[in-house]
C-alpha cells in the first residue's frame, strides 16, 4: 500500500525491488558469461581499456567441451544424482514413517523421542565431521558413495519428519477412523488413505531433500578421496584449481553446469519447494 | 472382545485372516516402534555415536594413524592460549552477529516489497530463490572470481563510478577478506529471510491493515503495531536457524579465503578443518568442533522453550 505520486511508487517499490533482483542474480550472470568468454578476453585486467566486462563478441564452448572430456565433470555429476537421489529416497521413507507415528500414534516417550529427532536437525555437520570420519573409516565405507548415502540421511531425515509431522497434523483425523470402521488395519489406513493424501507435502520434502544433499560439501570433502569418487561441489573445488592455477573458464562452466539439475528440479517444482522452505521452519 | 492382552475393545481387531505381524502392528505402540526404527538406527549410528566418539576423541591426544590416550582437558586448555583460536572465535561472532542483522533487515525489507501485487510476481518470486537453492559451493566461487584482485568486475564498477581510484584486494587484505566473506553470506541468505517472511505476511489478514489504516496510522505506525508483532513468532524462528547455520559455517570461508590471509578469516569450522584433517590432528580438531557446541545448545533451548509456549499459548 503506498499511497499517492508516481514517484512515491518508483522510490519505495520499483527501484528497491529492481536492486534486489540484479544483487542477486548478477553473480550467475557473471557464471554464465564467463564460461562462454576465451581465455585471451578472460584474462584481461579490468582497467585495461577494451575490457568489456558484460558481454563477449566471442562466444565460445571451448570451456565446457574440455570440462567434459579433460576432468572427471560427467563422473562427478553421475556421482552426485546417484548419492541425492538414494539419500532422498532413504530419507523421505523415514521421514515418512517417523513423521506419522509422531504425529498420529500414542506411545510411551513419543514426546522425547520427537525432541530428540527436533535436536538433530538443528545440529550443524561442522560439529560432527571429525569423530563421524573415524566412524566412516571403522564401517569400511571411506571413498564410497555409501559414506555419503548414508550420512546424509542424518540432516535430512528430521527435516523430512518435521515436515512431514506438520503435513498430518493438517489431515483430519475421521478419515483414518472412517476407514478402520469400514475393516482396514491401521497399516492399511495409513498407506492407502493417509499416505495418498500426503504426496504433496512427500514431494516438497523430497525437492528440498534433493537440494540439500546436492549442496552439502563438507562431509564430501572429508569422506571422499580419490578424484572419481567425488561430488560436483567437491570435485570442482579440488580438481579443477591446480596447484594455485584457477582455470575460471572451466570453474564457471563447471559451476554453471553443476547447478543445473538443482535448477531444473526446482523450477519444475517452485511452488513445492517454497512451501518445503516455510514449512522447515514453522513451529 | 476378549482377545486377551487387549486394552480397548477393537471390534475388527480379531478376524481370523490376519496374521502375527498384522495384528502386532494393530497396537500403536508397536505400529509406531516399527515406523521409528530405522530413522532411530540411523540417526544413532551417524549422529548419536559420532557425538560420544567426538566427546571422547577431544579428551585424548589422537592423530591420524596415532592412537591416542587420555590427556583430560589438555586440547581445550591449549585452545585457551592459541592465538589463531582466538581470532576464529573473535570472528565466528562478528560474522554471526552482523550477518544476521543485515539478512533480517534486507530480507524483512525484501519480503514486504514482494507481499504487494505487480506483475510478474510469481517470476520475481521464483528467481530471487536462485542464490539460496545453486550450491553454494559453486556460486561462492562466481564470487571468488568477481573478488579477483586482477580481474575483478567489482573493481571495474566501483572504478566506473568514481568511488575508488586503484585496485582493491577484496579477499587479499585481512578485514577486507572478512567484510567480503560477510557480503556473500547475506547475498546468500536474504532469499531465505524474504521468502520465509513472506508465507509470515501472508498470514497476516489485510483487514487488519485495513482497520489500522482507518483509525488513521501512518505506513511505519501500520508496520511497527500491526505487522512486525504478528511476524514476530516467524521471524525468531528463521533468525535461531539461521543463526546455527552461520555459526557453523565453512564453505564459504574454505573456498573463498580458505582461512586466510594468515589465518585472518578462519572460523570454528574451517579452523577444525585445517588441524584435524589438514594437519592430521583428530583430537584437537575435534575439541576446536565441539566449541559450536554451547552455542548450538543456547539456540536448541530457547528453540525449545519457545515453541513449547507457542504451543501452549
Amino acid at each position: 500500500m503506498i499511497e499517492g505520486a508516481r514517484w512515491r511508487r518508483w522510490v519505495f517499490f520499483n527501484i528497491p525491488l529492481l536492486l534486489f533482483i540484479v544483487a542477486l542474480l548478477f553473480p550467475f550472470y557473471w557464471m554464465i558469461v564467463t564460461s562462454v568468454r576465451p581465455d585471451k578476453e578472460l584474462y584481461r585486467p579490468w582497467n585495461a581499456a577494451n575490457y568489456t566486462p558484460f558481454w563477449t563478441l566471442n562466444p565460445t564452448l571451448e570451456h565446457i567441451r574440455e570440462l567434459l572430456t579433460e576432468t572427471l565433470f560427467s563422473t562427478w555429476m553421475m556421482n552426485t544424482m546417484l548419492i541425492a537421489t538414494a539419500s532422498t529416497l532413504i530419507s523421505l521413507f523415514c521421514g515418512l514413517l517417523a513423521g506419522y507415528a509422531l504425529s498420529r500414534l500414542k506411545f510411551p516417550f513419543a514426546g522425547s523421542i520427537g525432541t530428540g529427532i527436533f535436536i538433530t536437525y538443528l545440529v550443524p555437520q561442522t560439529l560432527l565431521f571429525i569423530p563421524l570420519a573415524d566412524v566412516i573409516r571403522n564401517f569400511h565405507l571411506g571413498d564410497s558413495p555409501w559414506a555419503l548415502i548414508l550420512t546424509y540421511p542424518t540432516f535430512l531425515i528430521p527435516f523430512c519428519t518435521w515436515l512431514m509431522m506438520g503435513y498430518f497434523k493438517s489431515i483430519p483425523k475421521e478419515l483414518e477412523e472412517c476407514a478402520r470402521i469400514d475393516g482396514a488395519t491401521r497399516w492399511k489406513a495409513m498407506v492407502y488413505i493417509i499416505f495418498p493424501i500426503a504426496v504433496p507435502g512427500i514431494l516438497s520434502a523430497g525437492i528440498f531433500a534433493f537440494t540439500l544433499s546436492w549442496n552439502e560439501f563438507i562431509y564430501a570433502l572429508v569422506f571422499l578421496s580419490s578424484p572419481e569418487q567425488k561430488t560436483v561441489p567437491v570435485g570442482v573445488t579440488s580438481e579443477l584449481v591446480r596447484g594455485d592455477v584457477f582455470y575460471w573458464g572451466q570453474l564457471m562452466a563447471g559451476a554453471l553446469l553443476g547447478s543445473i539439475p538443482v535448477a531444473f528440479v526446482y523450477s519444475f517444482f517452485v511452488e513445492h519447494y517454497v512451501s518445503g522452505i516455510t514449512g522447515s521452519v514453522k513451529g | 472382545m476378549a482377545t486377551a492382552g487387549a486394552a480397548t475393545p477393537r471390534p475388527y481387531v480379531a478376524t481370523p485372516r490376519r496374521g502375527p505381524i498384522t495384528r502386532l502392528l494393530e497396537d500403536e505402540r508397536w505400529l509406531a516402534s516399527a515406523l521409528l526404527l530405522p530413522t532411530i538406527v540411523l540417526l544413532g549410528l551417524f549422529i548419536a555415536y559420532p557425538f560420544v566418539k567426538g566427546v571422547l576423541l577431544a579428551v585424548t591426544d589422537t592423530k591420524v594413524g596415532i592412537p591416542g590416550k587420555f590427556v583430560g582437558f589438555d586440547n581445550f586448555e591449549k585452545l585457551w592460549h592459541d592465538n589463531i583460536f582466538h581470532v576464529a572465535v573473535y570472528n565466528t561472532f562478528l560474522y554471526t552477529a552482523v550477518t544476521t542483522v543485515f539478512k533480517l533487515a534486507l530480507g524483512l525489507w525484501l519480503a514486504l516489497l514482494l507481499n504487494r501485487h505487480f506483475r510478474g510476481k510469481a517470476m520475481v518470486r521464483a528467481f530471487i530463490l536462485l542464490p539460496f537453492i545453486i550450491p553454494t559451493v559453486l556460486s561462492t566461487f562466481a564470487w571468488k572470481w568477481m573478488f579477483d584482485p586482477t580481474f575483478s568486475v567489482l573493481n571495474w564498477i566501483l572504478y566506473q563510478a568514481n568511488i575508488i581510484t586503484g585496485r582493491v584486494n577484496w579477499l587479499g587484505d585481512p578485514d577486507l577478506a572478512i567484510i567480503s566473506v560477510m557480503v556473500v553470506n547475506i547475498w546468500r541468505g536474504v532469499p531465505f529471510f524474504a521468502i520465509t517472511l513472506l508465507a509470515g505476511l501472508q498470514t497476516i489478514s489485510p483487514e487488519l491493515h485495513e482497520a489500522a489504516a482507518i483509525d488513521g496510522a501512518r505506513a511505519w505506525n501500520r508496520f511497527r503495531h500491526v505487522t512486525w508483532p504478528l511476524l514476530l513468532p516467524v521471524t525468531m524462528v528463521v533468525v535461531l536457524f539461521s543463526v546455527i547455520q552461520t555459526f557453523a559455517d565453512f564453505q564459504l570461508v574454505y573456498v573463498l579465503t580458505g582461512g586466510g590471509p594468515a589465518n585472518a578469516t578462519h572460523l570454528f569450522a574451517t579452523y577444525a578443518y585445517q588441524i584435524g584433517v589438514g594437519t592430521g590432528l583428530l583430537s584437537e580438531g575435534a575439541a576446536v568442533s565441539l566449541a559450536i557446541f554451547p552455542v548450538l545448545l543456547l539456540v536448541v533451548i530457547i528453540q525449545l522453550l519457545y515453541i513449547r509456549r507457542v504451543e501452549t499459548v
